[in-house]
């Protein structure tokens, strides 16, 4: 029976999730130089174009049509079969194009966060190539084997409410891969690039904690208590971070950043992506809290020991966060909450901590392997760096032949 | 006292700098220009017609000297910026009559 009140919700929910990649091409254009600024906003709106055409031909299918399989097959191509009656497997009150619709919001943002490992030195065509590719044979794979019926982690027990693993750790593994083979950006050594406008990464962050609400409250699909505790403990895990982050560095640095309160309201939105239908208040303040300290220490100390290029930590602040929201699911979640889930360690059940271990180490494996044969397999056809010269001169204007600022009118 | 302009490459200018603060440079004034010599203009594009943009963006570096360092200093810059393409930019050298520290009001060479 199709609900009014539920279908509202997971439209507006899908809107809000969509809104999503454009703040996030904002809060990653904001973080590179002005030369490579219309790169990553096009990155990102080139990925809503190709992979909402993607996802309703095949994404959708190879993700969430039933099967025990590698992924779900071609039974709903082209959506056939996918209509406006509810499949009630996936969301019994809402049409299953509307669950449709809202799932093809997650696999537009999810090879988007990607992006910022490899900013400002990626051949547009590659970059194109490699996207299709990697949604296709990491992402659906990996969603319709978490989420999907008669996915084999969702068999064993997986809780992941709103793509924690299927999105956050899933991107954030891709994003060290290619950061490692892609090699850093020229000139790193001597001179680290300042973000080029920071208002812009401020603006991102603040149309990503709203668009959350509906990557989160929305995953509860209908309106409804679910829908609300999400809603509630996004809020709040990603108010404690962006605090932590800022107390983080006025400790350790002397002063606190703005881009510090950002990064860390991220990483609070990241975390708690995959606790949010599973866990309190007080465990979202929790997790927030120290999302931040663990983060912060991939970002600062980890990165600079190991020396890889992750431009814009996406692998830092992702796959780190998303890993430790993962595992937080397995010690906070409660039944008290949502009684479709399961109890965590400190809720009596330490078995969960070690299926969320599971998940989290197939996502690694699987994507970490899957991502580096896709690379390798478009850098040999077509290459993926562009040529030292192109990256001297930016991205702007030697892949897309336009230029964000002028110094005339 | 001698003014060193140079007109360079947007790219070579981290390069330029850092070179030139190796060698001991006391002070530099950095300007991003718009203009062109004899490489005219880039091509953009602009909804599907493609548009020829006659000023292109350029780095130009003003440095106040002693006489007896502008060969070094103009000499070190030619060989950094220069790709061998056109479009590498130019280097002007001007004589300048006095300076002042504004802080301390001493004037000529020791002022830069």
């Amino acid at each position: 029976m199709i609900n009014a009140g539920d279908t509202a919700w997971v439209l507006i929910s899908s809107a809000l999730v969509l809104l999503m990649t454009p703040g996030l091409a904002f809060f990653y254009g904001g973080m590179v130089r002005r030369k490579n600024v219309l790169s990553v906003l096009m990155q990102c709106f080139i990925i809503m174009c190709v992979l909402s055409i993607q996802w309703v031909l095949i994404g959708y299918s190879l993700s969430f049509h039933p099967g025990e399989g590698f992924w779900g097959g071609f039974g709903w191509f082209g959506l056939n079969g996918v209509g406006l009656e509810p499949y009630t497997d996936y969301a019994g009150t809402v049409p299953h194009q509307a669950f449709m619709i809202f799932q093809a919001m997650f696999a537009i943002i999810t090879p988007a966060l990607i992006i910022g490992a490899f900013a400002e030195r990626m051949k547009f065509s590659a970059f194109l190539i490699f996207t299709l590719l990697w949604t296709t044979f990491v992402y659906d794979p990996l969603c319709h084997w978490i989420w999907g019926m008669g996915g084999w982690l969702r068999n064993v027990g997986a809780l992941d409410f709103a793509g924690g693993t299927v999105v956050h750790i899933n991107a954030g593994i891709a994003a060290l891969i290619t950061a490692i083979i892609l090699g850093k950006r020229t000139n790193l050594e001597k001179n680290v690039p300042a973000p080029h406008n920071m208002p812009f990464v401020v603006l991102g962050t603040g149309l990503l904690w709203f668009g959350w609400f509906g990557f989160n409250a929305g995953s509860a699909l209908a309106a409804n208590g679910l829908a609300v505790n999400a809603f509630v403990v996004t809020n709040t895990a990603a108010a404690a971070a962006g605090l932590s982050w800022a107390l983080i560095e006025w400790i350790r640095n002397g002063k606190p950043t703005i881009l510090g309160v950002c990064s860390g309201a991220v990483a609070g939105l990241v975390a708690i992506t995959p606790a949010a239908g599973f866990v309190g208040v007080i465990s979202a303040i929790i997790i927030g809290l120290l999302v931040s300290v663990i983060c912060f220490i991939a970002v600062a100390v980890i990165k600079p020991l190991f020396g890889y290029d992750d431009s814009l930590d996406a692998f830092g602040v992702h796959c780190v966060g998303g890993i430790w929201g993962a595992l937080a699911t397995g010690l906070f979640a409660s039944k008290l909450v949502n009684s479709a889930g399961a109890n965590g360690v400190f809720f009596g059940n330490p078995k969960q901590f070690l299926i969320q271990l599971l998940a989290v180490g197939v996502t690694i494996a699987y994507t970490g392997a899957v991502t580096f044969i896709i690379y390798k397999l478009v850098d040999i056809f077509i290459g993926v760096r562009v040529d030292d010269k192109s990256e001297a001169i930016g991205l702007d204007l030697t892949q897309h032949r336009e230029r964000a600022y002028t110094v005339l009118e | 006292m001698k003014k060193i302009e140079a007109v360079i490459r947007v790219e070579k200018s981290e390069e330029v700098t850092e070179a030139l603060e190796t060698l001991g440079c006391p002070g530099m004034m950095i300007t991003h220009i718009e203009g062109h010599g004899r490489q005219k203009g880039i091509v953009e594009q602009f909804r599907g017609r493609e548009y020829k943009v006659n000023f292109l963006p350029k780095i130009k570096i003003e440095i106040i000297v002693k006489d007896s360092q502008v060969d070094k200093i103009i000499s070190a810059i030619a060989k950094i910026a220069r790709t061998g393409e056109i479009g590498d930019g130019k280097i002007f050298v001007s004589t300048i009559e006095d300076a002042m520290r504004i802080r301390t009001g001493e004037r000529g060479d020791v002022a830069v």
